[in-house]
């Protein structure tokens, strides 16, 4: 079947329960579920589902973001293909089991909706909530739209499940801003997805028959180790990251890749940005073009394995990469983003300036107008040679 | 110890797939005082063996059998895995076991 047909139903849909829709249309076995903003429409519809039978999934309610985790890692363990859903607060609740879903290879698919974390308490979207907890881990994609997200989470499992990572995946997309928009969107026939994604085998199984212990102490002797393999099981599961999102292309038509860029091949000055802003900021760069300035857009969609050897073979002719961040590292090196990004480059012998503008967060609005002052600013920084650590965008200094 | 893995020897999420190893871990390691027990005074009631929260106590043969004692084994320790905790210490009823400093090799 060509990539057309595949993709035969275009349909309007609300990016929640497109994201839904994938995890039915992947027969997912076992659901954790604890309502949290803006997550909440995912589980909400995935319940639906499962009431109206046409999910034959255990949905496991849970009374905490704790316990759904660790519900997941329960479930996981049994030999269940099982999924989970959170935003902000409800991450950050999760932490301590989430080290424990990557230590113990349980290839867990959840959807991370991306929100600011409390205090003062906010609702609205930024990468603070995934930012606190870079570090577990998990595989990371980023979404930038409806589509992306339905198409990550086919991805998501294919790659976790697969007997060369079994790694817990996590496939994020901005709250509100991708979360609850309507998008026009290509839906495909289940059946591709089915043999897309083959079923789980789980190789680490709780069986009576055959018992083993899972989750023992790691004594001084053995943690180390223990923490070598689950690295380079993450480190190497870029490998497959890229087979699965080639293979995905020749079913789905769709192309994505660990590093993407938008014309970015003469780019002299180089804006990075993650999740939604990403597309604002082909606008933004499409505005610099007309002005003359050769301006590119870089964007990480494999936030973890980080593509370090993409992001300096893509970065390596430009004189200056601002790198927008939706986090703040407080009283660090400003952004996360740009942090990783400055470390990536610090290799090469003749490497960009790397500028970093914290903007967006809480859902302040980011227009492709306020990337272009950003790029200009940073670059009249970076001519006058006073480029600092980082800046937040836009932060108002007296009452207006 | 048997000799320690390495990161590539470990299995799929550090899963202990044989059971009953914990044997083979010696836990007396870190103890700092070590129970001694006098053979002619234990009677082999068992109860340090009850009573030993690391199951460390064990009937040993009798090097001295007694006349007057009709048991062929005697509750001594097994220092791989007595943590030195005592307990055997305070409650055998004929004093036969004393907690002593353990000193540097």
């Amino acid at each position: 079947m060509s990539a057309e047909q595949a993709n035969h139903k275009r349909i309007g849909m609300e990016v929640s329960f497109a994201v839904a829709e994938a995890v039915k249309m992947l027969e997912v076995e076992a659901i954790a579920a604890y309502p949290i903003t803006p997550q909440t429409h995912i589980v909400e519809e995935l319940s639906q589902m499962v009431a109206d039978g046409d999910l034959d999934a255990e949905y496991i309610p849970v009374e905490s973001e704790h316990s759904a985790m660790s519900a997941c890692l329960g479930t996981s363990l049994a030999g269940a293909r099982t999924y989970t859903a959170t935003s902000s607060q409800g991450l950050a609740l999760m932490n301590e089991v989430l080290f424990v879903a990557s230590g113990l290879r349980l290839p867990i698919v959840m959807t991370i909706v991306n929100r600011s974390l409390s205090a003062p308490l906010s609702i609205w979207g930024d990468h603070s909530d995934i930012m606190s907890i870079r570090d577990v881990g998990w595989l990371q994609f980023f979404a930038e739209n409806g589509q992306e997200a339905f198409d990550l989470t086919i991805c998501a499992f294919k790659v976790a499940e697969d007997k060369r990572v079994l790694l817990p995946t996590g496939v994020n997309l901005d709250g509100f801003s991708v979360s609850h928009v309507v998008e026009p969107m290509l839906i495909p026939d289940p059946k591709l997805v089915r043999d897309f994604v083959p079923s789980y085998e789980p190789q680490l199984r709780a069986d009576p028959a055959d018992p083993v212990m899972i989750g023992p102490i790691g004594i001084p002797e053995i943690y180390t180790e223990a923490h070598m393999a689950r690295d380079v099981a993450l480190i190497q599961s870029r490998k497959l990251i890229d087979e699965v999102f080639a293979d995905f292309e020749k079913v789905f038509g769709r192309r994505y890749h660990a590093l993407e860029s938008y014309r970015a091949d003469d780019a002299e000055v180089i804006v990075m940005a993650m999740g939604g802003m990403a597309e604002t900021a082909m606008g933004a760069v499409d505005t610099l073009r007309n002005e003359g300035i050769k301006a590119g857009l870089v964007h990480i969609r494999v936030w973890r394995p980080f593509p370090f050897d993409d992001l300096r073979a893509m970065l390596k002719n430009a004189e200056l990469v601002l790198v927008i961040d939706r986090a703040l590292c407080a009283g660090g090196p400003g952004g996360p983003v740009a942090s990783e990004v400055r470390s990536a480059l610090y290799p090469l012998e003749k490497r960009p300036q790397v500028a970093c503008q914290i903007a967006g967060l809480s859902g302040r609005d980011v227009r492709a107008l306020h990337i272009v002052q950003m790029l200009k600013r940073s670059m009249a920084q970076a001519e006058a040679g006073e480029l600092p650590e980082y800046e937040l965008h836009n932060v108002r200094e007296v009452a207006q | 110890m048997a000799k320690l893995p390495g990161w590539k020897d470990l299995s799929l999420g550090i899963a202990i797939t044989d059971a009953g190893n914990a044997k083979e871990y010696r836990t007396g390691d870190w103890r700092s005082m070590r129970p001694v027990t006098d053979e002619s005074k234990c009677i082999s009631c068992g109860w340090c063996w009850l009573l030993c929260p690391d199951h460390s106590r064990q009937p040993f043969p009798r090097k001295s059998p007694k006349a007057d004692c009709p048991f062929d084994d005697f509750y001594d320790v097994d220092e791989y895995y007595c943590k030195g905790c005592g307990i055997c210490a305070a409650e055998c009823p004929t004093g036969a076991i004393k907690m002593v400093p353990e000193v540097g090799q």
